[in-house]
């Protein structure tokens, strides 16, 4: 909370939101720092997705404050926020599916394409050069990713697996600073965790923040500088995963208060 | 025997693939186009077939909202009509030429698609399609009612187009006109359709959020959508009043809206040479059916209905798959294994 530093990445100040009676997210705070690899960990409803949403435009916060690098992004729409460097995936794929694995791609770089409906009409020199580009980019990035599916098929026709690397390409090819990821290794099979653990290390050494929400806790631990963990809507721990695998009032969080004092870390270590 | 059996559908299908992926096929339309008055030349053929290619031209039109951006438009007539009373008005009445219109149409087309687009393409799907229904009614009961657009009598005495002193008003020379302007209004709908502005289209039918989260303005992007539609629609009005001479209020009925729509569905919905089979099928059948006189409009009703039982996805659905040339894969084969840094953007 030092105010010297430069700002963080993303700040995220008291947020609150309310569906009727009901606080998904009840006062959270979280930052972001450059570089970061950050976890939100908590049990099922403990507004993990919800807070994502706030912070990335999809539902408008009730109270409180987002700010990336400085600028307050409260409220703005989700391609506003997306505009501003940051880019996301969705808990449950949201691919264009009857579009081709390369034009799911193509969409990250909306933004960055240089070529407007003039140069589309007459094919102008500009416009052949800007889809060139787009074609390269998005197959270097499903190279990234490493898919080895179809690219010019439909994305609906990929396996699952193969349709997790593709959002997360589409989710690159935006040039965020900062990766909101829901859930990536929700339904992956072993191999294919352990390739998006190696493929999270190598999106950490672009220098993109990864930000994910996700229960598997073997690849929390593994991945994650820092642990965040939500339970009703609120900031329980934050730490290092040994701090996080060892506080109490986690474990009370994810075993209940009766078990919490001769729970060892068992159910968060899987050691 | 039965491997012939089993083969020759797959075989036929091969076949119809490769017909639909060919790259000249806008060409050969464009050569059976220009080469049909050789056939036949009567005035009827004329009318007949000048008819349509202003329901191609439509089509296309109308495909850019529908069948790229996923946004259900039942007013379409309003756009086709606003193009028609504009030029009508100003050539009758201020003894403008046809062709000096055009700036001004395409203005008003544009007005009128932020106008009619701006606060109902906050809404979804259903509620979309009651209010530009709603909307197309509006314009169409407008000119019913001012005394500029004629009142229920309409706007008679358009003439024809010249360009320079080329006098183009004989069915010969407006049906040319028509193979020229629908043939680039077909090239240009299907260019936007393929480039940035056109996949962002495509990104918000399929998904609205994601294409937000991608950083797409989607209000705006659909906002484009409607524009272009309507600038098609509009400069179809143009040429609907030169080939007429006269226009009134029931040239724009719900009934124009709703074949347009039946055009882009029959044919497939985003796909360009779909859109103009579709097109042509729906204005020619009547035609051809003209022998079963009373009974011609429920054939052709038979007809679309068989249609859309057997092939749901339109006569000729959009390709899917994008072909990958050769560079391309060389290209993703140079960087199967790739540096982290060089990804960077």
């Amino acid at each position: 909370m030092s105010t010297q530093e430069p700002a963080p990445l993303l700040q995220v100040q008291d947020l609150h939101l309310d569906f009727g009676g009901v606080k998904a997210v009840d006062g959270l705070t979280l930052q972001v720092n450059e570089g970061d690899v950050l976890s939100i960990v908590g049990p099922n409803g403990a507004g993990k997705t919800s807070a994502f949403n706030c912070i990335t435009g999809f539902y408008k916060p009730t109270g409180g404050s987002i700010t990336l690098e400085g600028v307050d992004i409260t409220g703005l729409r989700p391609s506003a926020i997306a505009a501003r460097g940051t880019s996301r995936t969705f808990q449950n794929l949201r691919l264009f599916g009857e579009l081709t694995v390369l034009d799911n791609v193509r969409a990250g770089m909306h933004l960055r394409l240089r070529q407007n409906a003039l140069d589309a009409l007459l094919h102008t020199p500009r416009f052949r050069r800007s889809e060139r580009e787009a074609t390269d980019e998005a197959n270097r990035w499903l190279d990234f990713v490493g898919l080895r599916g179809d690219r010019g098929g439909l994305a609906r026709n990929l396996p699952y697996g193969e349709q997790r690397r593709v959002e997360i390409a589409r989710a690159l090819a935006r040039g965020p600073k900062l990766l909101l990821l829901d859930e990536p290794a929700a339904g992956l099979n072993y191999g294919e965790k352990n390739e998006l653990l190696d493929l999270l290390h190598r999106i950490s050494v672009l220098g993109i923040a990864i930000v994910l929400i996700e229960h598997d806790m073997d690849l929390v631990m593994q991945v994650s500088r820092r642990v965040v963990v939500l339970n009703f809507g609120r900031e329980i721990a934050d730490g290092t995963p040994e701090e996080v695998r060892r506080n109490p009032a986690v474990i009370e969080a994810y075993l209940g208060k009766d078990d919490a004092d001769e729970a060892t870390s068992e159910e968060m270590s899987h050691e | 025997m039965t491997t012939n059996f089993a083969t020759s559908p797959a075989r036929v299908r091969a076949l119809f693939e490769r017909i639909q992926q060919n790259r000249y096929l806008g060409l050969i339309g464009l050569a059976v186009a220009l080469l049909a008055p050789f056939v036949t030349a009567t005035n009827y053929a004329l009318s007949v077939m000048t008819s349509a290619l202003l329901f191609v031209m439509l089509a296309v039109g109308l495909n850019i909202v529908v069948g790229y951006c996923g946004l259900l438009d039942l007013g379409y007539a309003a756009f086709f009509a606003i193009g028609a009373y504009v030029s009508g008005i100003l050539a009758t009445r201020y003894g403008w030429p046809l062709l000096a219109t055009v700036p001004v149409v395409i203005v008003a087309a544009v007005v009128a698609g932020i106008v009619i687009g701006g606060p109902t393409l906050r809404l979804r799907s259903d509620y979309l399609a009651i209010v530009t229904l709603g909307f197309g009614e509006i314009i169409r009961i407008t000119a019913n009612n001012l005394t500029i657009t004629g009142g229920p009598s309409g706007i008679y005495g358009i003439p024809g187009i010249t360009l320079l002193s080329l006098d183009l008003s004989s069915p010969v020379g407006l049906y040319y006109t028509c193979v020229v302007v629908v043939a680039l209004a077909v090239l240009g709908a299907a260019r936007l359709g393929r480039s940035r502005l056109g996949r962002a289209w495509r990104f918000i039918r399929e998904d609205e959020d994601a294409a937000e989260a991608m950083g797409i303005n989607t209000y705006r992007v659909k906002l484009a959508a409607y524009i272009g539609g309507a600038i098609w629609g509009g400069l179809a009005g143009i040429l609907f009043g030169a080939q007429l001479s006269a226009i009134s209020p029931p040239s724009f009925t719900f009934l124009w809206s709703a074949l347009i729509l039946m055009a882009v569905v029959l044919g497939g919905m985003g796909s360009t040479p779909g859109v103009v089979l579709g097109a042509i099928v729906i204005s020619v059948l009547p035609e051809l059916l003209r022998q079963a006189a009373d009974y011609r409009y429920f054939i052709f009703g038979i007809l679309l209905i068989i249609v859309m039982i057997f092939r749901r996805q339109g006569l000729w659905p959009a390709r899917a798959a994008e072909r990958q040339s050769r560079r391309d894969m060389r290209k993703a084969k140079e960087h199967d294994l790739p540096k982290a840094k060089e990804v960077v953007p």
